[in-house]
């Protein structure tokens, strides 16, 4: 047996002799190398932007650096007023965090403003706020609440629909704004939630092959009968990579140069003579193609060790998905841990060229305040359920 | 599915799934580590190679084209740099509105209309469809702060450094210094501009057309950082080869002299040329032509008021009269019917013939200007009176052999001279041979007759020639038989001021002249103009310096005044110097070519004539 079970202490100790600083934050029993690991990604991510910035904004060379720290706070505070919520209060509200979730990403379509052609935020005073972003951490908690909620609730193959379709309709809202990458996060959201409740192996071969059937709908089929579903530039986007040196200045152009300035960073990078990323070689080097950056500046060094800092934080939160008191916990740890290992992969394959471009941030470490306090408060609930999980169990055992 | 939904589930299913996630998390990881590790420690060295590739443009710099110097080394024409607003047409907004706003703006800061804006662009991507449009030259270094900060707001419009011609003020040496331009597409394809690329500058006439390949220079490469959109980033410039300034041109042009011809012709103010050189040499110190221009105009845009005077005006300004003129000479001719006569014995200088005030040919009457009649004469006294029916009588001796035209071939009458700026045309000649093909071709109502020998033979009629061409037959007289190829550079040198090359072009033939007949032409051209009864008497007997010159009288058909010609040689009788002034409508050559020759004379022996001033006063005082 994996998990060895251990005696419970059945009373509590309401009245400990010695009240430590965290006790009294309530913030015993935090899982620390997790927040340090979300922590250590924030930091690189500042130092990174605060070097490899300096003259992306005109006259303000602290621009990115600033803000990012900024958010890089906020979402700790927020990290740590979420791992004070009992996260089960979420279960009983997931009704309103569905609709909540997919009201605010509706309404980007009527108050957003739009950047490159699609919408996706709301511009506020300080930041651009961006529901989706948040919405990956909301689909979790909503939906691994229908999934307990409904567990029983009619056959096992109409429960496995009930829940894609319930992962799938924001998804599909965040698809149409146009989205692609968000979307395909939340799709993947819904699956792992899925996972963790136990759907059948065999709906997910179902689905796998559906998925498949999609794929090639979407890409081959539909264009060739002329109703293109995705926008042009998506499906080169997602097709390009594929051949990366055949087009080196069109579609495939970002990608060729994000792998060129990572391979050239060697083992311990170029530091300031980085001239793919410092040069605008490189797009979007501030989100999307920030590893690359990392790449070129840090090189095999400095990727690895922020690859190692998300091998941590997903070993943690997958450590957490074990300790869980009940199943809306291992739902929602499971869920925030894939999706968050999704991005990564996605966004790390996008660098390394090995996955198509899709506009997927790499979490906490991409500049953006939206994403950074939406993972921040995911790492904040997988806390919240690593200590209600020692409330509960007071001890626990090794993995 | 599960018993209790907010319990744990059976373990042993749970623990399959986070293993089954565990090592799919390994298996992504271990993709993404290993690709890492290709990229970076495999395959890096690759990659750095192709991102310091990937970084650097190249740009040509372009050379400063070299200085043109007169004879003393002072600067004529050198180089100013010029900010000019560009256009590249491609990197306008596509939207007509926007591209209409975005030029409107523009032309608010250029001080131009829209319409004017529009109009520039029209006419010049009739020129070149494609190359960047130049707005406007010369603009302020405020402009250019402004486009700079404002650079999202004025997409595809830039500010260039360029090289613009600098001209000494005024009017010095318009008429042979050329102009420079963009190189054309035909002139891509002549060997002469071999290794040249669209949007060099070449010389485009005069001076700066035939020494191109000296002043032009050899660009330059810079190789600089840039990004990706192809900027140059600060501090970025890697390696470059540095421009190779064009070389300087080295004028045999007198300053002085230059300016004296150029203030002579002016003073006049009727179109006219000049041109003085060294008989020997060939080398010209002084060419000039009226009405005339300042050279820097054309480095600034023009007005179509400009143009058109420029370009279309009747008194043709862009005209270089000197060397490209058409003209009959009038009696500065008569030296080439007296040597042609002398030399094939047609005379000798004591043959006397005489003048009754006419000569009647075939029923027409040639007769001496004013009427006037001078009875038995020489040669040298025939020269010095200008006597026309003396000369009509050797044309009408000479007639139906080809004696004159041979001897007017023989000095370069209407031939190409050789000189070093482009000429449009050679003259004509008139001969038997010519106007009989003509009457062949009932292009003319008549054939050769003695008439036509007894206009040439004293520079009228259909004769058509320019004082350069009379300035090399004289030099001959002067040197004693060298045709020289006249000429204007000098040396070729380097920003150092070394010589590089000197031009000195070989004689382009000599000519057997009778030193004997030499002597007797010059004595009759030097009491011509200081003899008593001279027909330049008035003009040049107080002149210190002996010398030997010739009037002309041109007719120039019903309406028009006689066109007034003067050729000199000084000093006599070894002369150095030749001058040949022209003034159209300007009376006898006495009246205003004379005078401006000695001008110009003046100011070519200025140091004599200052001496020889002082001398006299010392004289004076003594006494």
């Amino acid at each position: 047996m994996m998990y060895a079970t251990r005696t419970r202490n059945a009373r509590p100790e309401p009245f400990a002799v010695h009240v430590g600083i965290a006790e009294r934050l309530g913030l015993a029993h935090m899982d620390w190398p997790l927040a340090l690991s979300a922590v250590g990604l924030v930091a690189f991510s500042i130092l990174t932007l605060g070097q490899a910035t300096l003259h992306d904004v005109p006259g303000d060379p602290h621009y990115y650096v600033d803000r990012q720290a900024i958010y890089g706070a906020l979402g700790l505070v927020g990290m740590l007023l979420a791992t004070r919520i009992d996260y089960s209060r979420f279960r009983e509200l997931r009704v309103g965090i569905y609709t909540f979730l997919c009201v605010s990403i509706g309404l980007v379509f009527v108050f957003g403003f739009a950047a490159r052609g699609s919408r996706r935020a709301f511009e506020l005073p300080f930041f651009s706020f961006q529901p989706s972003e948040l919405g990956k951490l909301l689909l979790v908690l909503a939906l691994a609440g229908f999934v307990i909620d409904g567990a029983r609730r009619g056959s096992a193959v109409q429960r496995t629909v009930r829940y894609l379709c319930l992962g799938l309709a924001p998804a599909a809202l965040v698809f149409l704004q146009p989205d692609l990458g968000t979307s395909l996060v939340f799709v993947v959201a819904t699956l792992a939630v899925m996972y963790f409740g136990g759907v059948r192996w065999t709906h997910f071969a179902v689905i796998g092959g559906a998925l498949a059937a999609i794929i090639a709908l979407v890409l081959v089929v539909a264009p060739a009968m002329g109703f293109p579903i995705l926008h042009g530039y998506q499906e080169q986007r997602l097709t390009s990579f594929l051949h990366p040196s055949e087009d080196a200045r069109g579609a495939g152009y970002q990608q060729h140069q994000g792998v060129t300035a990572v391979g050239a960073g060697g083992l311990t990078g170029r530091g300031d003579r980085a001239t793919q990323t410092r040069l605008d070689f490189v797009p979007e080097r501030s989100t999307d193609f920030i590893f690359a950056v990392i790449g070129e500046r840090y090189g095999f060094v400095g990727a690895a060790l922020v690859l190692s800092l998300y091998a941590l934080l997903f070993w943690r939160a997958l450590r957490i998905v074990t300790l869980s008191k009940n199943s809306y916990g291992i739902l929602v740890a499971g869920g925030i841990a894939v999706s968050v290992l999704f991005q990564v992969f996605v966004n790390v394959g996008m660098n390394l060229g090995i996955m198509p471009i899709t506009g997927i941030p790499l979490p906490l470490v991409s500049y953006g305040g939206s994403s950074v306090l939406a993972t921040f408060l995911a790492v904040g609930v997988l806390q919240s359920i690593n200590i209600q999980a020692h409330h509960s169990q007071r001890g626990r055992f090794a993995w | 599915m599960y018993l209790r939904p907010d319990q744990r589930p059976p373990r042993n299913r749970l623990a399959l799934r986070i293993a089954v996630a565990g090592g799919l998390a390994v298996a992504l990881f271990g993709v993404l580590s290993f690709r890492l590790w290709n990229l970076q420690i495999l395959d890096g060295k690759k990659y750095l190679a192709e991102a310091k590739n990937n970084r650097t443009r190249e740009f040509k710099v372009i050379a400063p084209r070299g200085d043109i110097l007169d004879r003393e080394g002072d600067v004529v024409v050198d180089n100013r740099t010029s900010l000019a607003l560009q256009l590249n047409m491609q990197k306008l907004p596509q939207d007509p509105a926007a591209e209409r706003a975005e030029l409107a703006r523009l032309g608010a800061l250029a001080h131009m209309s829209l319409r004017k804006v529009r109009k520039a662009i029209r006419e010049q991507e009739e020129v070149a469809l494609g190359a960047p449009v130049t707005l406007r030259r010369d603009v302020g270094h405020y402009l250019v702060y402004y486009l700079e900060e404002n650079q999202r707001r004025f997409p595809g419009v830039s500010v260039q450094r360029v090289f613009v011609r600098h001209y000494r003020e005024g009017t010095f040496g318009a008429h042979f210094l050329g102009s420079v331009g963009e190189i054309s597409e035909e002139e891509l394809k002549m060997p002469r501009y071999r290794r040249l690329e669209p949007g060099d500058e070449v010389g485009k006439a005069g001076l700066e057309y035939t020494y191109d390949r000296y002043l032009r220079g050899n660009p330059g490469l810079t190789r600089i950082q840039v990004n990706a959109l192809g900027q140059p980033t600060p501090g970025g410039q890697l390696l470059a080869t540095p421009p190779t300034p064009g070389d300087n041109l080295k004028l045999t042009i007198d300053p002085a002299v230059q300016t004296a011809g150029e203030a002579a012709l002016a003073g006049k103010g009727l179109p006219g040329g000049f041109i003085t050189m060294n008989v020997h040499s060939g080398q010209i110190l002084g060419l000039g032509s009226f009405p005339t221009f300042e050279p820097s105009v054309f480095t600034h845009p023009m007005t179509q008021k400009q143009v058109d005077y420029y370009f279309r005006d009747e008194s043709a300004p862009l005209t270089d009269r000197a060397t490209e003129g058409l003209y009959p000479t009038g009696s500065t001719f008569k030296i080439i019917t007296a040597l042609a006569a002398l030399e094939n014995k047609v005379i000798t200088p004591s043959t006397p013939i005489n003048d009754p005030g006419q000569l009647i040919v075939g029923g027409e009457h040639f007769h001496n200007a004013e009427g006037a009649a001078y009875g038995t004469l020489t040669l040298v006294p025939a020269l010095e009176v200008s006597d026309d029916v003396f000369f009509y009588t050797l044309g009408l001796d000479m007639w139906d052999t080809n004696d004159l035209q041979e001897w007017a071939h023989k000095l370069g009458i209407g031939r190409p001279t050789g000189i070093d700026v482009p000429v449009g045309t050679d003259g004509l000649l008139p001969t038997k041979h010519w106007r009989d093909q003509l009457f062949k071709e009932e292009e003319t109502d008549r054939p050769w007759s003695a008439g036509d020998n007894i206009q040439l033979a004293t520079g009228q009629g259909d004769l058509q020639t320019n004082p350069l061409q009379m300035a090399v037959a004289y030099a001959a007289l002067g040197n004693g038989g060298k045709i020289v190829t006249p000429h204007l550079g000098m040396e070729v040198q380097d920003a150092a001021g070394r010589v590089l090359r000197e031009i000195d072009p070989p004689a382009r033939r000599r000519i057997h002249i009778d030193p004997g007949w030499r002597a007797t032409i010059l004595e009759g051209l030097h009491l011509a103009a200081q003899g008593p009864s001279g027909t330049s008497h008035v003009v040049f007997d107080s002149f210190p310096i002996p010398v030997a010159g010739k009037t002309g009288t041109a007719e120039r058909g019903l309406g028009h005044a006689d066109q007034s010609w003067y050729a000199i040689l000084a000093p006599y009788p070894n002369p150095r110097i030749v001058t040949v002034v022209t003034i159209e409508e300007g009376g006898f050559g006495a009246e205003s070519a004379a005078p401006a020759a000695r001008e110009i004379l003046e100011a070519v022996f200025h140091d004599q004539l200052a001496a020889a001033a002082s001398e006299s006063e010392g004289e004076v005082g003594s006494g």
